[in-house]
């Protein structure tokens, strides 16, 4: 996600790669749409106005939206270290499932102030854990945490499976006892959509995001570990350090999900609650160039997706949505490498003076 | 336990293991040659689903196998499109290929069998492994990609191309038309283990890969990128997953079903810690040209 | 097939661009068949590119190429096409593949096969390998060439030169006749550069052709027939080998160059740096040379003791993998020592963190800047900031202004080209990004000792006299500075005192203006080659 060119460039061809990568999505799309028989124009009419045309459909983009911009800022947050995080999946489980547990597990009059923090705490430590042992692995042993990471996804799905048939699940069933009144978090009053306090949350998350990388030497020397370790290490960052906290941050974002599923909505924790998030936030985190703000708006735009799928349901098959946006991003990393050579190779404004040094400025 | 040391237990191991190995003798292909073989889940998946397809509508075993190849193989060829081709990053390509067949499968199911869930049964598999021919064309193939990789020259062009590209170009090796290769084969063998799934269980269903390219990867790390190794690895995976369902069946427990399936990615996790060994990847492995 | 009297290689008009640079301007270069041809001209000056062009790894935008009279249409020309036609090249960075064998890295891309059989040809990339003919007849060339080398060894085992022999040998193998050396010396201990003249000598008595790419002066006048003089981009002079040496620099550089640098008296102050009895462990990298015996030494600085002074440099002689790179990094904090002690200041350095070692005054120019120095995807400003980050965090919010501030006036001062904080570092060329780690170390508040490996490698002319100067005039300011360098003239223009490290250890240690005297110096190139320890050599 960074390239050797000048910023102002940089920007503007990823913005024109983003837009040329969606052409392609809509079209796929409507091919697809054409072959089961519907029209294009009505099923994309229709997703728009059922999300962003009602209070209900707002509120549920944006209920949709709040895992995503959680995982795509723990995914952004590791590659910011140079670390790619697919084991978001996990991640989000774990936090999901110790914040139903100990939300659960307070005295039954904990007030709210104390309740939410408690119980979501409790979850983000079960992520940032989860997350740390693969940066540990690779700090220390090298193994590539892409591979460790999608292993513990299905290491971290089994243990709960096992710990909830083992006493944590409702006898006869794959979801935890309901939590504490006080943990609870409010509704956002958005029609009787699900959208709840978790996504102020998140967009606090966003800033906090936003103002670590820009502005604090923390994030600096994250960007300096992601640009290149030795560097990093040669002047005086600990890199392994870097490399664990990266990675347990990130899982504590991820973690970070079970204030929107479980707090907020269904107030336990459900076996296969929120699936598909953590890949997702793979792909929110690339559509929005490893920045907080990009990671916000792509997460609105594939939550817009995930509920306008819902709502065609009755037009098209609901899995067009994720062929969507599997095209999006399969189409997304072609354009943005086509771009990117294209500026590599164009020819520039020749050097009057041919001195070794080449120029970054490469006109308009 | 008695009905663990049976023809019939063996047999079932065998079964389970198909897909595995195929699946993983493919991906050591592809990463051998610097490519990584993220997408083994969604060529599995892909080859499944043509599979049902042309044995639904020819009612024949081994058309519908060949048709398996054909699906992996196009699977392959969209990776191919987005990694080699635009040099896009690996993993992401990988992961977006999966994603894309996990949609568009019960997509194009829905729209051919009216159900996005599963599909209606398809001549399948006898309840003989060992009569099966299949079985002993995937056995072939184990042996002779092992022994391709080692001995012929193509073999050693693959393994320069994923070690040191820059000197396979050097003396004139065309490395992308390697590459290409490489990935391609291993969408066809991997394919070929879904055809094994779809055939197997006489249907297609939603998801039916379950994970098995993951392990297939597994097993590749297990088997430190070597042919023969990682088939070994699928072997252990598929014999304890064997002993898991029976023990299912019999004594109801004792060991948690979760523990063994964990067992393939916790063993991973571990040789990747380095603790049989070094486990080194190919030099190039992942890095675009 | 050559036709007599005819060049071995004839390029014309040739144009290459690489990204805003024209590597390669209208350039003409005829060699003659027979001869050794060197190809001169600064870091950056177009040389490499011209020969990867000539053997097919580039393509010109514009210009024709002859191979023995034949003409190869752009369009066709790949290594495959010029292998097939008797060229070879060996590169700069070696073409080799570190897993497989000796033999296995000479056939690729030409296995000799058996089909099923048993009949024995040269496939393309299809059929089972015949290895066992290959060794043989690899071992027959060896011979033959007095290299020796054994076909069953892993690359990864072999030394550095035993690689280069490698290289060589491959592309006889290959029947080459025209042979393509791209700074080929630059690795090798002085003996080992003798010997490989020897056997170019001998291959161009065979009636081969040599062309060597290279910025040594002293080895053209040793070997070359021919010199062709490249600056900028363009050929600006072709001159017999023998020439003057002073005439060659001048038309390289466009000036008169004399790098001598006035170097102060030399004032000593306190002992900075102490190292007593330095071991660090883990296997040596180079092996003897001449025999192919392999012995391995068990520590790779195995008991190194000196003391440098405040406002002294002291300078490390010797051919890389004898321990200089483990010693820098032990400075510096990023390795491991085992026995023995290095004082700073007064202070155990054992335990003591990088980032610590910053704040009490070391400072460290890394070997490879590109990996090591800099973070090439970051600007220039950032990377100004490196290991500096305290000097404008208040305290954990970076002060932007500052950093773009104190940017300017550091590439101002060094003079940085382009003139931008926000340029990316990749864009540099190899002296910018060098002035950029040396505005950055030697701009370190309290600096008292600077660690510094090979800081002109790659730079060209104009940098490296800025980089000279810049460092004495730290040592005039009573910074003790240690150089580690593989160029000796380097080490004569800076030096106060040079050791010379051979396997881990100070075989001697004499003072810098040693090196100007030719007996003294040809006593350093037998020690930097282990002279002491195995006898006398030729």
């Amino acid at each position: 996600m960074t390239t050797s060119v000048s910023p102002n460039n940089t920007l503007r061809r990823e913005l024109y790669a983003t837009a040329l990568a969606l052409l392609v999505a809509l079209a796929a799309g409507s091919v697809l749409i054409l072959t089961w028989g519907e029209s294009p124009a009505r099923v994309y009419g229709t997703l728009l106005a059922e999300t962003w045309g009602s209070a209900y459909g707002i509120g549920q983009v944006l209920f949709k939206a709040t895992p995503l911009i959680f995982t795509g800022l723990a995914v952004a947050l590791a590659y910011r270290a140079g670390l790619l995080n697919v084991g978001a999946e996990g991640q989000m489980a774990a936090g999901a499932f110790v914040t139903a547990v100990a939300g659960a597990a307070l005295p039954t009059d904990t007030p709210g102030v104390l309740a939410v923090p408690l119980a979501l705490s409790a979850g983000m430590g079960a992520g940032a854990l989860v997350g740390a042992l693969p940066g540990w692995l690779r700090a220390r042993f090298g193994a590539h945490e892409v591979i460790t990471t999608i292993m513990l996804n299905f290491v971290i799905a089994a243990l709960v499976m096992w710990a909830g048939r083992a006493g944590f699940f409702v006898i006869e069933t794959t979801h935890t006892a309901p939590i504490v009144a006080g943990a609870e978090l409010g509704s956002l009053g958005l029609g009787t959509s699900a959208a709840n306090l978790s996504f102020v949350l998140a967009l606090v998350f966003v800033v906090w995001a936003a103002w670590f990388f820009g502005r604090t030497r923390t994030g600096f020397e994250w960007r300096v570990v992601g640009a290149s370790m030795p560097a990093a290490e040669a002047s005086g960052i600990r890199v392994r350090r870097v490399i664990i906290l990266a990675m347990a941050l990130s899982g504590a974002m991820a973690g970070a999900v079970g204030a929107n599923t479980v707090l907020g909505d269904k107030h336990y924790f459900e076996e296969g609650l929120a699936r598909g998030a953590g890949f997702m936030g793979i792909a929110v985190a690339l559509l929005g160039q490893g920045q907080p703000l990009g990671v916000l708006l792509a997460a609105l735009l594939f939550g817009t997706l995930a509920h306008g799928g819902f709502e065609v349901n009755a037009l098209v098959p609901r899995e067009l949505v994720e062929v969507l946006q599997a095209v999006m991003i399969l189409a997304l990393l072609a354009t943005s490498a086509a771009v990117r050579r294209a500026a590599e190779t164009a020819p520039a404004t020749p050097a009057t003076n041919a001195t070794t040094t080449t120029n970054t400025k490469q006109g308009a | 336990m008695e009905g663990l040391f049976t023809l019939a237990f063996v047999a079932q191991v065998l079964r389970i293991t198909v897909p595995y190995a195929l699946a993983a003798l493919g991906g050591t292909l592809s990463e051998r040659a610097g490519v990584i073989a993220l997408a083994l889940e969604g060529m599995l998946l892909g080859g499944a689903f043509t599979t049902t397809i042309a044995a639904y509508a020819t009612g024949s075993v081994a058309l519908g196998a060949l048709a398996g190849v054909a699906g992996g193989t196009l699977v392959a060829a969209l990776y191919g499109l987005i990694a080699l081709r635009f040099a896009a990053d690996q993993v992401v390509a990988s992961i977006a290929t999966n994603m894309l067949l996990f949609g568009l499968t019960p997509f194009l199911s829905e729209l051919a069998f009216g159900s996005s869930a599963s599909s209606p049964p398809i001549p399948g598999l006898g309840p003989e492994v060992l009569l099966e021919p299949l079985f002993w064309v995937a056995l072939a193939l184990v042996i002779a990609v092992a022994w391709m990789v080692r001995r012929t020259a193509f073999g050693l062009r693959l393994r320069a191309v994923g070690d040191h590209p820059d000197a396979a170009e050097s003396v004139g090796i065309p490395v992308m038309r390697v590459r290409w290769l490489a990935v391609l084969m291993s969408g066809g063998l991997a394919g070929l283990g879904g055809a094994w799934l779809a055939l197997s269980a006489a249907g297609f269903t939603d998801e039916m890969s379950g994970g098995r390219g993951y392990i297939a990867l597994a097993a590749i790390i297990m088997g430190k990128w070597r042919p023969s190794a990682a088939v070994f690895a699928c072997l252990f995976f598929g014999f304890a997953e064997a002993l898991q369902l029976n023990l299912q069946a019999t004594a109801g427990g004792g060991v948690p079903r979760e523990l063994v399936q964990m067992l393939p990615y916790v063993l991973t996790i571990v040789a990747l810690a380095g603790f049989i060994g070094r486990s080194r990847p190919p030099g190039a492995l992942g890095r675009p040209r | 097939m050559s036709a007599t009297g005819q060049p071995a290689l004839e390029m014309h008009g040739i144009d290459r661009r690489c990204g805003v640079t024209q590597a390669n301007d209208k350039v003409d270069l005829v060699v003659q068949q027979g001869t050794v041809h060197a190809i001169v001209g600064e870091n950056g000056a177009g040389k490499s590119t011209l020969m990867k062009i000539a053997y097919g790894l580039m393509r010109a935008d514009a210009g024709t190429i002859q191979i023995s009279g034949e003409a190869i249409p752009r369009t066709r020309h790949r290594p495959a096409e010029a292998l097939a036609r008797g060229v070879g090249m060996v590169h700069q960075h070696f073409m080799l593949v570190g897993s497989l064998t000796v033999a296995e890295n000479l056939i690729l891309g030409h296995e000799p096969t058996r089909s099923w059989f048993g009949a024995v040809r040269r496939s393309k990339g299809r059929g089972v390998l015949d290895l066992a003919r290959a060794e043989a007849e690899i071992e027959a060339l060896a011979r033959r060439y007095g290299l020796e080398v054994d076909p069953r060894a892993r690359i990864d085992e072999l030394s550095v030169g035993e690689q280069q022999r490698v290289e060589i040998l491959r592309i006889l193998w290959h029947g080459a006749r025209l042979l393509i050396l791209d700074e080929p010396t630059a690795v090798l201990t002085p003996g080992e550069v003798k010997r490989l003249f020897a056997l170019l000598r001998t291959l161009v008595a065979e009636g081969k052709t040599v062309v060597i790419v290279t910025h040594k002066l002293d080895e053209v006048h040793a070997i070359a027939d021919r010199v062709t003089v490249l600056r900028k981009g363009k050929v600006v002079a072709e001159l017999p080998g023998q020439a003057p040496p002073e005439d060659i620099a001048r038309a390289m550089v466009g000036r008169p160059v004399l790098l001598e640098v006035t170097k102060a008296p030399v004032v000593l102050g306190d002992v900075v740096l102490a190292v007593d009895g330095l071991h660090i462990a883990g296997r040596g990298e180079s092996r003897e040379a001449v025999a192919g015996v392999v012995s391995p030494w068990a520590a790779v600085v195995a008991g190194v003791s000196f003391e440098v002074r405040a406002g002294e440099i002291f300078g490390f002689a010797g051919v890389e993998g004898n321990g200089q790179t483990e010693l820098v990094e032990a400075l510096a904090g990023l390795r491991e020592v085992g026995a023995g002690a290095v004082r700073f200041r007064g202070r155990d350095l054992r335990g003591v963190s990088v980032a610590q070692r910053h704040r009490m005054g070391l400072g460290l120019v890394p070997e490879d800047r590109q990996t090591r120095g800099l973070a090439l995807a970051m600007s220039v400003a950032d990377n100004l900031h490196f290991g500096r980050l305290a000097e404008v965090s208040r305290p954990f919010r970076l002060d932007r202004q500052a950093i773009d501030r104190r940017a300017r006036a550091a590439i101002t001062d060094f003079d940085v080209s382009p003139a931008d904080p926000a340029a990316i570092v990749a864009n540099l060329s190899g002296g910018n990004q060098q002035k950029l780690v040396l505005a950055r170390e030697l701009g370190r508040p309290g600096l008292r000792c600077l660690v510094c490996a090979q800081p002109t490698r790659g730079v060209d002319i104009g940098a490296i006299e800025l980089i000279y100067t810049k460092l004495l005039a730290a040592r005039a300011a009573g910074v003790a500075i240690v150089l580690v360098s593989a160029e000796l003239s380097e080490l004569r223009a800076l030096a106060d005192r040079v050791a010379v490290l051979y396997r881990g250890r100070i075989v001697a240690v004499v003072p810098g203006a040693a090196l100007a005297d030719p007996i003294e110096l040809e006593r350093i190139g037998w020690l930097m080659a282990g002279g002491q320890s195995t006898g006398a050599r030729a």
